[in-house]
Parts: structure tokens; sequence; C-alpha cells
């Protein structure tokens, strides 16, 4: 009953999500408000349907009713409550369903938050939203229904994939998802400006929070992805530039770039062009990147089935949006009003390098995660591109970009002065040179690469030190610093913690690939091992019982120079339903870097095969991702973004 | 100081930093894609049909063919061979092979032959789910394969270990 009310919300949201494509036009061009406001009403409407019909799956998969498909496939009765809850988007249909509701749940939200937009707009905005809420509520509706129902219902389900039993695999698809749908509304505020014909420094206003937080939830999500990947998969690695990585990793790409030249439109009035072309190609991303994830062309833990109707689906559902709205960009794009001319040498200079360069390594991404698929396609054989591609890209795109990030901020608007720049982060030059020469020194001219990416992260960091300084004028006038440190605009101290951010990722990453120690060994009980100047004393196994699994527990106790720092507990487990093996990998984390152990299997005679790591300073990647998604959020907490349009613009309605 | 005077010189910059990157971008996919960045994906009869040379890294794919496991002295380095039911061929890894590593199932490898035909492997990836079916370790002649259960088999995306 409750799956069938899910089921029959569906539809009344797809007959809404219609209404509201189609009928705030109509209103549009016949002046009619009442039918412009339609598009409100819809908005609200759609999102309570879809939420009813969210709130009946969720419901199903608590009380474990097996007679719904999607239930007796991925839950058991056996797992935890959280498990049980986040079961409804660890499967491919729970999940579209979840990619809907928030995709409606934005639509609701500029509604609602989006008062002080003239209505003539808003309502073109939420129709544009609307068409991609149709789009997906069929795709739900015709290929991926999570309300099926079997019959006879099964006394018991399949369970889910142990790998994605987890509490920080639970929360990155929403994580996840809230990034990608919510670049939808740069998307649908990119279209619906080139209906009407005009892009004002307001729309980038508009659209720069909704921006920022998609991009906020796309780090987040990333980050909680390759942290899981770190301590579940359990050989220590973050990022395998798996095409499911890749395919979140190119909408972030482009909506860093997105983030930065929308600031360009607001405040200078320029790239405007550029700026409705980024926020389609970035929404483009996230549905090239669910194409990939969800048809099936690419195996992984994320393809959840592999059925040639729902790819066809996607894929044609893909070449209209993208298609269509590149189309309209060509059409209505060149009677955009030209922006405000920049010099060479200016802020804006600065932010178009920062968007060529991250759009350049986002194409690169796209090709190398496009070109096995296209090789086979040809029938040429399988074949991958292997990291080395990758790294290679973000060395070459990235070492320039966070050059040019050092002396960006400092750069003036419309026209900026280098050599004033220059002086004022010679310091961090000095500095950073030093630290690479020091290092490079210290492990005598070996690692060249370490000495240049720690040099780079050097820079980074004492360059937004001095952009502070600076601006508070602490050297010129110190005895006012403390109170204009206090006056900064948050959104500025939002740029300097995400900017802050970036070098201690990029310290984390240089750091731990240069310092890893990694030991494989066979150990028996009473064994010592040293490995990163800690010693890892064997304190042999024991079996353990879970919820829904069976382990082996293996017992370390590491100690440095004879004092005890801590107790690793590696478990090799074995889950039931549906049986499978995970590896557990214990971590602790310390200051200078993670212990983490894992335990393989018995080599007989009281023996086990151990790998055991020292990797230092990893924990910057996820300090350094925390610190980027706080300085997106100080920055929308700035009164200036939240505040939006003057009410004198809704003169307009 | 180089200023931009007017909108159509400074269209002619951007238009020329365009293409600028558009060049240097397609220039440093074709060298990044030299070396080791690309790897063939290989069933045991096609190494032998394209007679790939010692020393070239690629990946290896197939069913792990029952009875060929063993495990060395040491208790790390693991020997088995990897079949497409047409052609064999020895493979040895050194590590922590993955949880779902079977015989009779689908495995993918990747490393280098060595000089005497045996395929060292520094990764092994193994299969994930019953659900999941790569197209990669099909066997060519699955007809002659022993354990046909194997066939509907899937790996995991993310390396097991590495030697």
């Amino acid at each position: 009953m409750i799956a069938e009310l899910g089921h029959f919300a569906l539809m009344i949201a797809l007959a809404f999500a219609l209404i509201g494509a189609v009928v705030p036009h109509i209103g549009i061009s016949r002046g009619n408000a009442r039918l412009v406001a339609v598009a409100d009403n819809v908005a609200i409407g759609q999102f309570v349907m879809v939420l009813a019909a969210y709130a009946a799956l969720t419901y199903s998969f608590v009380i474990s009713d097996f007679s719904v498909i999607a239930v007796a496939s991925n839950s058991h009765t056996a797992k935890p409550l959280l498990y049980k809850i986040s079961g409804v988007w660890g499967n491919h249909e729970g999940s579209l369903l979840l990619w809907v509701l928030i995709l409606t749940l934005f639509a609701c939200a500029v509604s609602l938050r989006g008062r002080f937009l003239p209505a003539r707009f808003r309502a073109r905005v939420l129709s544009v939203q609307s068409l991609l809420v149709v789009g997906f509520l069929l795709f739900i509706l015709l290929t991926s229904n999570p309300f099926l129902r079997l019959d006879p219902a099964p006394v018991e389900g399949n369970g889910l994939n142990p790998l994605l039993q987890d509490p920080g695999l639970a929360f990155h698809p929403p994580m996840l998802y809230l990034g990608y749908v919510g670049l939808s509304v740069a998307f649908s505020f990119a279209v619906a400006a080139l209906i009407e014909g005009e892009v004002s420094p307001l729309w980038a206003r508009w659209v720069r929070p909704w921006t920022l937080a998609a991009w906020v939830f796309l780090t987040g999500g990333l980050a909680l992805g390759s942290w899981w990947a770190y301590y579940e998969l359990g050989w220590g690695g973050w990022w395998f530039w798996d095409p499911v990585e890749n395919a979140a990793f190119m909408p972030w790409l482009a909506a860093t770039a997105l983030l930065h030249s929308a600031i360009v439109v607001e405040k200078r009035d320029a790239l405007k062009s550029w700026t409705i072309l980024l926020s389609i190609v970035a929404f483009s991303f996230s549905l090239l990147g669910t194409f990939l994830v969800r048809s099936g062309v690419l195996t992984s833990v994320h393809a959840f089935a592999v059925d040639p109707a729902r790819g066809v689906f996607i894929l044609g559902f893909l070449a209209i949006v993208v298609g269509g709205s590149l189309a309209l960009y060509a059409w209505r794009a060149p009677k955009l009003a030209p922006g405000g001319v920049f010099g060479l040498v200016s802020r804006e200079s600065a932010l178009v390098l920062n968007n060529i360069l991250l759009s350049t390594f986002a194409a690169v991404v796209l090709v190398g995660t496009l070109y096995p698929l296209f090789v086979e396609a040809l029938g040429a054989g399988q074949l991958s591109v292997g990291p080395p591609f990758f790294e290679y890209a973000a060395t070459v795109l990235m070492s320039p970009l966070i050059v040019a990030l050092g002396f960006g901020p400092l750069l003036a608007w419309k026209r900026g002065r280098l050599g004033r720049a220059a002086q004022i982060v010679l310091p961090a030059l000095v500095v950073a040179a030093v630290a690479a020469l020091a290092i490079w020194w210290q492990t005598v001219g070996g690692a060249v690469m370490t000495a240049f990416g720690l040099g780079l992260a050097t820079w980074l960091t004492v360059s937004v030190f001095l952009e502070i300084a600076e601006r508070i004028q602490l050297f010129k006038n110190p005895e006012g610093a403390f109170r204009r440190l206090r006056g900064l605009p948050r959104a500025s101290w939002g740029m300097s913690l995400a900017h802050a951010g970036l070098a201690v990722i990029l310290f984390g990453v240089t750091i731990s690939e240069a310092w890893t120690e990694e030991e494989l060994l066979v150990m028996a009980a009473g064994d010592t091992a040293e490995v990163g100047g800690f010693t890892f004393k064997f304190g042999g196994v024991a079996p353990v019982a879970g919820a829904n699994f069976t382990a082996v527990r293996g017992f370390f106790d590491v100690s440095r120079h004879g004092r005890t720092v801590t107790a690793l507990t590696p478990e090799d487990r074995l889950y039931t339903d549906p049986v499978m093996n995970t590896t557990e990998a214990s971590i602790y984390p310390l200051l200078r870097g993670d212990l983490y152990a894992v335990i393989g299997e018995a080599a007989g005679a009281g023996r086990w095969s151990v790998r055991l790591y020292f990797k230092p300073f990893i924990s910057g990647l996820w300090v350094g991702s925390l610190m980027m998604m706080l300085g997106g959020i100080l920055s929308l907490s700035d009164r200036r973004l939240r505040i939006g349009a003057p009410k004198a613009k809704r003169a307009e309605d | 100081m180089a200023g931009l005077k007017t909108r159509k010189k400074q269209r002619l910059v951007v238009a020329s930093i365009a293409v600028a990157a558009i060049a240097g971008a397609v220039l440093l996919v074709l060298f990044a894609m030299g070396g080791d960045s690309l790897s063939l994906f290989l069933q045991p009869s096609a190494v032998h049909a394209k007679e790939i040379e010692a020393g070239k890294r690629f990946r290896l794919g197939g069913l792990v063919a029952p009875g060929t496991f063993s495990k060395a002295e040491d208790g790390l380095t693991y020997h088995f061979t990897i079949t497409d039911c047409a052609a064999d061929i020895p493979v040895t890894f050194k590590g922590l092979l993955p949880d779902l590593f079977r015989e009779g199932q689908g495995v993918v490898t990747e490393g280098r032959l060595n000089g005497t035909g045996t395929f060292v492997a520094d990764t092994v990836l193994a299969k994930h789910d019953e659900n999941y079916a790569p197209p990669g370790t099909m066997p060519k002649n699955a007809e002659a394969c022993t354990h046909p259960e194997g066939l509907n088999s899937g790996y995991n995306t993310s390396p097991g270990s590495r030697g």
C-alpha cells in the first residue's frame, strides 16, 4: 500500500513538473501574471510529492518490506538501521529518486529564497528546473521504478554490499548529489538568462551562492569518497583516477571555474557569455557523470545495474539537455551585451587564467576517461588510461594555477600592476625556494618533484598570509591592523581559507606520496616490525562477531622509542548477507602521519600476512578539503551574498 | 603596460589565448598518453596472438584456472594461472590478494611478462559482487571452461593490493 502511494506520488509529481515546464512560458508570453505564478506553486508541489515518494521508499526499507523489489534485492532485516536508511540510495532506483528529490528541493529553494528575483525571470528558471525534473521522473517511472512489487515476497532480502555498509559511504552519495544537482540551479539560471537575453551583474549575484553551495557539497562528496577508499579498500590509496571518480571530479573542476568566473560577472560585468557556457558545461558534466556511472558502460562499485534501456534513455536525455542548451547558447549568446574591458594584467585576467587552466584540466580528464570507451566502440580492443596520464596532466596544468594563485588576489580589478603584486609576494617566493632547495638537498637531488610540490605548497601558504597582511596593512600601518582584520568581509576570509586548504591538500599529497613507508610481511604473535620509526608488535588474532558479519581481528601494539602510542585492530570481515569478505584497515591518525595496519590471511603455523604503513601527513587531504568547504560556507554567510538583489529590482515585475 | 584599450583587441587576445590553450591541451594529451599511461587489456590468447614482448606493461584478464592456485614459502607470494579457456598464462603476485579472489572466478591483473613467459603482477583486481558482469573477464572459449559459474563475474575497480 505504502509503495503504491509512493508510486502514485511520483506520477502526480510528473504531472506537476509537466505543467511547471510549460505553463509559465505561456504566462510570460501572454503577460498573464497568474500563469507565471504557477511556476512557484508547481515547484513546491512537485517537491512535496517527490518527498512523499521518497518517504514511502524509506519506510519500505525501514520496515523491510521485501515485497518491494528494490528492498528485497538491497536490504536485509539484520542490517543496522543506519544502513537500512542509507540503503535507500545504495541502489540504482533509490539513488535516482534521491537525485530527483534534491532537484525538486533546489527548485523549491529557488522559489522560496528567490523572492527578490523578478517574477518573470524566476518563472523561467523554475520552468527549466521542472523540465529537468520531467526528464528524471520519466527515467525513473519508465526504466527504474523503485516501487515495483515482487510476488511472492521473499522472507529475507539480499542485503547491501558490505563495502557500502560504512558511515563514510552512507553520506557520500547524498553529499555528492547535493553538489551534482546543485549545479542544475546554475544551469537553469543560465538557460533562463539566455531565453531572456540578458545577463546582468545581478544575475551573477544570484547564481554565485547556488554554485558556491553546490561546490561545497561536491568538495565534501569527493573528500568523503576518497576517505572511504583510503580506509575501506585497505591498501592505503585515496584516489585511483578511476572513471567513476573522474566523473565526479570533472563537475568539481567546472564548478570551481564557474565560481571564479561568476565573480568577474558580478564585480566587473565581463566574461558573461563564458560564464553562461560554463554553467551549462558544469551541469552537463554532472549529467555525463550520471550517464557514465548509471548506464553500465563502466564497471565499478557504483554501477548498480547493467540495463541497456537505461543507458539509451540517459544518453538520449543527455543529448537533449546538452545539445539543446548549447544550441540555445549558440543562438542567443551573441545577442548578450558585451561586458567591461579589462587590462592584460588585472584581477579579471588572473581569473581568466584560472578558468583556462581548470577547464583545460577538465577537458583532459574527459579525454582520458572517454578514450577507452571510444577505442572499444571502434573495436580496437580494450585498454585503460592509467594514473600516470592524469598525474602528468595535473602536474602540468595545476602548477601554473598555484603559482598564479599567489598573485591573483593581489591584482587590482581592471588594471593591476604586476610589479606591485610581485613585490608583496616576494617573501613567499623566497621562502618557497628555500624550502624546495632544502628538501632537494636533503634528499640528495633525488626527488625533484617532491621538492617542487612542497615549494608550491609553501608558496601558496605564505602568499595567502601575505595577501591578508596586505589587506589589513599589517606592515605599513600596524596599529590599526587588528581592527581591520576583524573588519575583513567573510567572503575574503572564505577565499583565503579555501586557498590555504588547497595548500594543505598539496602538502598532504606531496609528503604522503614521497615518504610513505610500507611493509608487507608475515608475522607470528610476538613478532615486531619497524615502520616509519614506529615499532609494531603483533599480538596474534582473535575471532569477533558483529551484527551481520564475523571477523578475524588482529592486534598490534604500536610504540615509538619504547613508549606506547596506540593499539591497532585491523579486521578481515566475512559478511553473511550477501556473503562477502571485506578488509577493515585499522588507522590511527597522528599529527605527523597515519599509522595504518591491514591483516591478510593465515600463512600457516600461526603466522599471518600483514601490511603495515606509516603515511606521513596524509590527513592534510581531509583537513584541506574541510578548510575548502568551510571557506565556501564562510563566503556563503557573507551578508553581501545573502541579501542578494536590491528590492528596487522588483519594479520590473 | 600592455593595456587592452578596445573590445576588439580584447576579443583578439582572448581568442588567441583560447586557441593556444586548446593546442596546448592537445599536445599535453598526446604527450601524457606516452609511456606507461595506456595499458592494454588482454586475455591470454590475445597475449599469445599479439606476441606481447617481456617488460611491456598491460592488464591481463580472465578466470583463475581451478587447481592452479598455490602460495609460496614466504606466505606472501602467490602463483596461479589465468585462463580464457583457450590459452593459459602463469601469474605470480606478491602482496595481499583482494578479499574476493577465488579459483574459477574472474580476475584482472596488471603487470609485465618476464623472460620466461610468467606474468609478474603488481596489482590484482578481483571480482566484487555476483551482480556485476564486466566484459573483460568473459572467456573467449566459454564452452571449454570447467567453471561456468565464473562467467558471470565482476571485478573491483580498486586495486586490491600492490606488491
